[in-house]
C-alpha cells in the first residue's frame, strides 16, 4: 500500500494563490499579495520534492492518482481525472515548480513597481496551476485542458500591459496561433479516442505494445495531428511567429511561460507521446525536418535582431528546434534534458536580460547598451554563465545536452548526419550571436549617455545566481545517466553504432564551433565594430531578409490572413450573415408578427370572452377524460 | 334507471337527481357568467356556481356517511364569504376608477 | 313527502336561478339568488346536512347576499346597459356550456351503485361535524379564520379612496 503522494496539491496550491490574489488581491497589501504568490509554488516544489523522495526511497513508479470522482463517463468513454507521476513527468514538474519558483521571486523585484502587481501574480499562479496540470495529466483530455490553460495564461500575460496596442496584438496572435496548432492537438486527440477507445496514456502504450507489427497508417496520422499541436505551442516552424511577438510581457513571463516551461510542453507531450511516434518514422522524421529547420533558420534571424529580448526569442526558437531534432531521432530523454538544461540557462538569460532592461530604466535595443560590465556585475557574471552553457562550451549545462542531441542524430544513419551538419551550423550561428549580444551589452564603451544603471536589488540576482548555479552544474549528471533514470518513461536512446571516442570527437567538434562563433563575435563587435555595418551594407538584401526575419508575419499576412478576411467579408459578412441569417430572421419575424395578428385578436381584453374560452377548455377537458371513462365503465357493466 | 314514482316514494329519492339539480345550477351560473352585463350580476353567478358545488358535496357526503364532505362544504362557505368580501371591494374601486359596472367597458387588459 | 319537499325547492331553485339571468336589475338577480340559497338549504337539510343548512342560511342568505344588497345600493346600480358584448361568449360559450351539462348528466346518470335519500335517514348532528372541526380539522379552522381577517383587511385596503382616485374622479 503506498503512501499518497498529494499530487492534486501540486495544481490546486497556485490554483488557490492565483484565486486569493485574483479575488481579493486589489485590496490587500503588496507585501501579503507577494507572501501568497510565493507560498504557492513553493508548497508546490516542496510537494514535489516529497513526492521525489518517496520514489527515490522506493516507490513503484508510475505512480497514478485518480479523483474518485469521474469526469466524463459517456457509453465506453471514461476519462477520470487522474495524475501520473512518472520519471518524466518528475523531471518536468521539478523544472515547472523550482524554476517558477525563483522567478516568482525575481518578479516581485522586477515589477514592484508596477500597476496590477496582484493582477500579475495571479496570472503567474494561474499559469503555474495550468503548466503542472498538463505535466500530471494521464489522459490526452486532461492534458488538453492543461495545454489550453497554459495558452490562456500565456495570453493574458502577454497581453498585461493592455494598453499597450502592441501588446494586446500580441497576446491575440498567440491565442490565435495556438488555435491553430490545438486545432491539430484536438484532432489527434479525436483519432486517439477512435483508434484505441481510450484517452489515458498508459493504455494506449498497452494496446500498442500488445502489438507490435503495427506501424504507420493511422498512427502516422495521429502523431502528425499531434506534431502540428505542438508546432504551435512550441513556437516551430511554420507556427513560430507569436513567439517573438510575445516578447511584449514582462520579461519575467518572458522567462517562465516563453523559454522555461511552457513553450516545451511540446516537447514534453510528444516524449509522452513517443510511443505513437515510435511506431512511425515518417512522423519522426517530420519531427526531426521540423525541428532542425526551425533550429537554423530562428538562428539565422537571431544573427541581426537589435532588441535584446527579440534575439533571446529567436535563440528559444532555435532551441526548441534542437528538442524537435533530438525528439525526432528518437533520442527523447536527450531531448528532455535539454529542455532541462535550456529551462535553467534560457530563464537565466531572459531573467538578467531584464535585469539589464531594469538597470537602464526600460531600454531594450542592443545599440543602446554596452559597458556595463562594471556597472552591474553580478548580472555580468551569471549572464556570462549563460551565454557560455547556450554556445555550448564544456563543463557548461548546455554542452551536454546538445551534445547529446547532436550525437543522437549523427548515429541516425546517412539523413542524421545532414540533421547533425545543420546542427552544428545552428551551434556556430548561436554562439556568434549569443556572444555578440554578449559585447553589445556588457563590454566595449557605454553608447547611452543618459542613463545611469544600477543593479538589480536581492531579491532579483538570488534567483540570477542559483540559476547561474545550475547554469553551470545542471549537465554534470551526464546523459548517460538521465537517459537510464528516464528510460521507462521515454525508452532508450539509440546508440547503434556509436563508441566513446566518436562521442569525444564530435564534442570536441562541437567545442570547436563553439569557439569559432565567440571568435568571429569577439572580431566583429570588439576588434571591428564597424565591420557588421560594412557587411550589412555590401549585403543590403540579405540583411534586410534576416532583419525582417525573412518576411514572415507579411507573407503569413498576405496568403492567409488576407484571403481569410476576404472570405469572411464577403461570404460569411454578406452572403451568410446578411443574406441567410438576416433573411431567416426576417422571415421569422415576419411569421411570428403574422401569427400575432391574428392570434391578437383572441385577446380581446373581454371579460366574457375569456370565460367562454375558459367554459369551452372545461368542456374539452370533460370531454377527453370524463366522458370515454364513463362510456367504457358502462360498456364493461353491460358486458358483465 | 328510471323507478316508477311509487318506487320512489318508497326507496326515497335517487341522489342522480340531486346532482342534475347541481349541474343544472352550475350549467346556469357559466350562462350567466356570459351573458350577464353587470359586473355584480357576473359576481352572483360565480357565487351560484359555488352554491352547485356545494350541493354535490353534500350529495356525495349523504352517499357516503361521511362527515368530511360537509365539512368541505363548511370551508368553501368561508372562503367564499372572504372572496365575497374581497371581489366586492374590487368592484367598488373598479367603479370608483372607472364610473361603470359593464364588464364589457372594464378591458383595458389587452394588447 | 321526501319527494314533495325536494320537487318543490329543487323546483324553487332552478326557477330562482333562472330568474336570476332573466332579470335585467341587478337588486332582482341578488333576491332570486337568496331564493335559490334558501331552497339549497332545505334541500341540505333533507339530505341530513343539519349545520349546512342553518350556515347556509346565515352566511350566505344572510351575510354574503346583505353584503351583495348592499354594495348594489352603494354604487346605485340600475339596469344593465346595452353594450356591444362578446361574440365569443356566444359562438364559443353556449356550446361549451350545453356540451358541460350533457357530459355531466351522461356521467350522473351512468354512475352506478348511487343510493337514495329517504326521510328516515339519520342527520348528521352538529356535534359530529363539530367534534372532527375542533380536534383533527383545528388547524385549516384557524388558518380559515386568518383568511378571512386578511380578507377583511384586503377589502378594507381595497375600498378605502385612496388619494390617487379623488384626484382622477376631481379631473373627471
Amino acid at each position: 500500500m503506498n503512501a499518497s503522494l498529494h499530487l492534486w496539491l501540486i495544481p490546486l496550491l497556485p490554483f488557490a494563490g492565483f484565486l486569493l490574489n485574483g479575488i481579493l488581491g486589489r485590496r490587500l497589501p503588496k507585501a501579503l499579495v507577494s507572501a501568497i504568490a510565493l507560498l504557492a509554488p513553493l508548497a508546490s516544489f516542496a510537494v514535489v520534492l516529497s513526492a521525489v523522495l518517496a520514489s527515490s526511497s522506493g516507490l513503484a513508479l508510475p505512480y497514478t492518482e485518480s479523483c474518485p470522482i469521474g469526469w466524463i463517463h459517456a457509453g465506453t468513454l471514461n476519462i477520470d481525472f487522474s495524475f501520473v507521476f512518472d520519471q518524466l513527468s518528475l523531471v518536468m514538474l521539478l523544472v515547472v515548480t523550482g524554476v517558477g519558483f525563483l522567478i516568482h521571486i525575481y518578479s516581485v523585484g522586477y515589477m514592484a513597481h508596477e500597476d496590477g502587481y496582484w493582477r500579475f501574480f495571479a496570472y503567474l499562479n494561474l499559469f503555474l496551476f495550468f503548466m503542472t496540470v498538463l505535466v500530471l495529466a494521464g489522459n490526452a483530455l486532461l492534458m488538453f485542458v492543461g495545454w489550453e490553460g497554459v495558452g490562456l495564461a500565456s495570453y493574458l500575460l502577454i497581453g498585461f500591459y493592455f494598453q499597450k496596442n502592441s501588446a494586446a496584438d500580441a497576446g491575440k496572435k498567440a491565442f490565435i496561433v495556438n488555435r491553430i496548432g490545438d486545432f491539430g492537438f484536438l484532432i489527434g486527440i479525436f483519432l486517439l479516442l477512435a483508434t484505441f477507445g481510450t484517452l489515458t496514456f498508459s493504455e494506449i502504450s498497452a494496446k500498442l505494445l500488445a502489438a507490435p507489427a503495427w506501424q504507420g497508417g493511422i498512427l502516422t496520422v495521429i502523431a502528425l495531428c499531434l506534431l502540428l499541436g505542438a508546432t504551435g505551442k512550441s513556437a516551430q516552424l511554420p507556427l513560430y511567429v507569436w513567439l517573438p511577438d510575445a516578447m511584449e510581457g514582462p520579461t519575467p513571463v518572458s522567462a517562465l511561460i516563453h523559454a522555461a516551461t511552457m513553450v516545451t510542453a511540446g516537447v514534453y507531450m510528444i516524449a509522452r507521446t513517443h510511443v505513437l511516434f515510435d511506431r512511425s518514422p515518417f512522423a519522426l522524421g517530420v519531427v526531426a525536418i521540423v525541428g532542425a529547420a526551425t533550429a537554423l533558420f530562428a538562428a539565422t534571424i537571431g544573427l541581426v535582431q537589435n532588441d535584446i529580448k527579440r534575439v533571446l526569442a529567436y535563440s528559444t526558437i532555435s532551441q526548441l528546434g534542437y528538442m524537435f531534432l533530438g525528439c525526432g531521432v528518437a533520442a527523447y530523454s536527450a531531448a528532455i534534458f535539454h529542455l532541462m538544461t535550456h529551462a535553467f540557462f534560457k530563464a537565466l538569460l531572459f531573467l538578467a536580460a531584464g535585469s539589464v532592461i531594469h538597470a537602464l530604466g526600460g531600454e531594450q535595443d542592443l545599440r543602446r547598451m554596452g559597458g556595463l560590465r562594471k556597472k552591474i556585475p553580478v548580472t555580468f557574471w551569471t549572464m556570462t554563465a549563460a551565454v557560455f552553457a547556450i554556445a555550448g562550451f564544456f563543463p557548461f549545462a548546455g554542452f551536454f545536452s546538445k551534445d547529446a542531441i547532436l550525437y543522437a542524430a549523427f548515429l541516425q544513419g546517412a539523413g542524421g548526419k545532414v540533421f547533425w551538419f545543420v546542427g552544428l551550423v545552428t551551434a556556430l550561428l548561436t554562439s556568434f550571436y549569443m556572444f555578440r549580444l554578449w559585447y553589445l551589452t556588457f563590454l566595449g564603451e557605454s553608447r547611452n549617455h543618459e542613463a545611469h544603471p544600477h543593479e538589480s536589488p536581492w531579491s532579483m540576482l538570488g534567483p540570477l545566481v542559483i540559476l547561474a548555479i545550475l547554469s553551470v552544474g545542471g549537465g554534470w549528471i551526464g546523459i548517460e545517466r538521465f537517459a537510464a533514470f528516464l528510460a521507462p518513461s521515454t525508452g532508450e536512446i539509440p546508440t547503434a553504432g556509436g563508441s566513446a571516442s566518436l562521442e569525444i570527437g564530435l564534442s570536441a567538434l562541437a567545442v570547436l564551433v563553439a569557439l569559432a562563433g565567440w571568435w568571429i563575435a569577439d572580431r566583429l563587435y570588439r576588434k571591428q565594430p564597424e565591420t557588421p555595418a560594412q557587411w550589412a551594407a555590401a549585403m543590403p538584401h540579405g540583411y534586410k531578409l534576416l532583419l525582417n526575419k525573412y518576411f514572415v508575419d507579411e507573407i503569413y499576412g498576405f496568403t492567409i490572413v488576407k484571403p481569410l478576411l476576404a472570405f469572411s467579408k464577403f461570404l460569411l459578412g454578406w452572403v451568410v450573415d446578411v443574406a441567410i441569417l438576416g433573411g431567416a430572421a426576417w422571415l421569422l419575424g415576419g411569421i411570428a408578427q403574422f401569427a400575432a395578428a391574428i392570434l391578437q385578436r383572441w385577446q380581446s381584453g373581454n371579460l366574457r370572452s375569456y370565460a367562454a374560452w375558459l367554459a369551452l377548455g372545461a368542456a374539452a377537458v370533460l370531454l377527453f377524460l370524463l366522458l370515454p371513462a364513463t362510456l367504457g365503465l358502462h360498456a364493461s357493466g353491460m358486458g358483465r | 334507471m328510471n323507478p316508477a314514482p311509487l318506487q320512489l316514494a318508497a326507496h326515497g329519492i335517487p341522489l342522480a337527481w340531486y346532482l342534475l339539480l347541481s349541474a343544472a345550477l352550475f350549467s346556469l351560473g357559466v350562462i350567466g357568467f356570459l351573458i350577464k352585463r353587470n359586473v355584480i350580476t357576473v359576481f352572483m353567478s360565480i357565487e351560484l356556481m359555488l352554491n352547485a358545488v356545494n350541493l354535490t358535496f353534500v350529495t356525495f357526503a349523504h352517499q357516503w356517511h361521511a362527515v368530511k364532505g360537509q365539512i368541505f362544504v363548511f370551508f368553501v362557505m368561508m372562503v367564499a364569504a372572504a372572496e365575497a368580501a374581497v371581489g366586492l371591494a374590487i368592484i367598488i374601486a373598479i367603479f370608483r376608477a372607472r364610473a361603470t359596472l359593464a364588464v364589457d367597458r372594464i378591458d383595458l387588459m389587452k394588447l | 313527502m321526501h319527494l314533495i319537499l325536494f320537487l318543490l325547492f329543487a323546483g324553487l331553485c332552478l326557477a330562482g336561478a333562472i330568474n336570476l339571468l332573466l332579470q335585467s336589475h341587478p337588486i332582482n338577480s341578488a333576491l332570486s339568488l337568496i331564493v335559490v340559497m334558501t331552497s339549497l338549504a332545505v334541500l341540505y337539510l333533507l339530505l341530513g346536512a343539519e349545520f349546512l343548512a342553518a350556515a347556509q342560511v346565515i352566511v350566505y342568505a344572510g351575510a354574503v347576499m346583505v353584503l351583495f344588497t348592499f354594495v348594489i345600493m352603494l354604487l346605485n346600480a340600475g339596469r344593465e346597459e346595452r353594450t356591444l358584448g362578446s361574440r365569443a361568449a356566444r359562438t364559443v360559450g353556449f356550446p361549451a356550456v350545453v356540451v358541460i351539462l350533457a357530459i355531466l348528466a351522461t356521467v350522473i346518470l351512468h354512475i352506478q351503485g348511487l343510493g337514495a335519500a329517504t326521510m328516515q335517514d339519520g342527520i348528521t348532528s352538529t356535534e359530529d361535524l363539530s367534534t372532527i372541526l375542533f380536534t383533527k380539522l383545528l388547524l385549516p379552522f384557524e388558518v380559515t379564520s386568518v383568511l378571512i381577517l386578511i380578507a377583511i383587511l384586503g377589502a378594507v385596503a381595497l375600498a378605502r379612496r385612496g388619494d390617487g382616485d379623488t384626484e382622477r374622479l376631481a379631473g373627471k
